[in-house]
């Protein structure tokens, strides 16, 4: 049986629809933590991040973040550890609409030091939480915010 | 995004400065009154020789034009970290960086 011309063009078409049907969900391999970034309390982000808030406050924990802030829409912070076996680092700011600001993994061979750039809509406390032998270690800073990052 | 890595006594520290408006669904166009849509960056990821060294999930309250560092063991100069993030909306951006 002949293949005709416009039956073939057919063929590729929906050929090559399948594979990109096929390639597009390769965008996101580790789910994205909606339901933790989404909550309004800090509570309920560590509760949805890590399945439990039950925080042990540490000095093991570095956390280094200015005391005051003139920007609150640029505010650096990095968060680095000496503790062994850390699986993440995750950073919260009370008083945001959605507490939870980033998280990271640590795979094993990276180093527990990471620097970013967050925002604050407000004076407020900002904790960082190590992971770290399926442990919770935490350590807290108030940041003085003049200017908000979240206004309209 | 612009990438710098550098290796330096067994560790290749990297440096990341994505472009993207991290719009955080908040705010609101002054003209018109109405809300910007939300447009952030929620995932970003490093690999290098086909292991991922790095991954960093963001909500709304990371800056305009994240920055990021971050270190991990081993490396070699002049082999290559592969980087990409996603957004909210479906959008990719891939990049290639030499280490230094």
């Amino acid at each position: 049986m002949a293949i005709s011309r416009r039956k073939f063009l057919n063929m590729l078409t929906v050929g090559s629809t399948a594979c990109l049907a096929l390639m597009t969900p390769i965008t996101s391999w580790a789910a994205w933590a909606s339901d933790a970034f989404n909550a309004e309390k800090p509570e309920d982000a560590y509760k949805s991040l890590f399945g439990s808030n039950e925080l042990i406050e540490s000095d093991e924990v570095k956390l280094k973040v200015p005391k005051i802030a003139e920007n609150g829409g640029a505010v650096p912070v990095s968060v680095k550890t000496d503790m062994k076996n850390v699986e993440s680092i995750s950073i919260f700011v009370k008083d945001n609409p959605q507490p939870l600001t980033a998280t990271f993994q640590i795979p094993v061979g990276t180093i527990a030091d990471i620097s970013t750039r967050i925002r604050l809509a407000q004076t407020s406390t900002v904790t960082a939480v190590i992971k770290a032998d399926g442990n919770l270690y935490s350590k807290s800073q108030e940041v003085k915010v003049t200017i908000g990052g979240c206004g309209g | 995004m612009k990438v710098k890595a550098k290796f330096k006594n067994d560790i290749t520290k990297v440096r990341v400065l994505a472009k993207h408006p991290m719009e955080t669904g908040r705010r609101i166009n002054k003209e018109t009154g109405e809300k910007i849509p939300a447009k952030y960056i929620q995932e970003l990821t490093c690999e290098y020789d086909g292991k991922v060294v790095f991954v960093a999930q963001f909500g709304t309250a990371v800056s305009q034009n994240p920055y990021l560092a971050f270190s991990f063991e081993g490396g070699k100069k002049g082999y290559t970290l592969e980087l990409r993030w996603n957004d909210n909306t479906g959008d990719v951006e891939k990049t290639e960086a030499k280490i230094k």
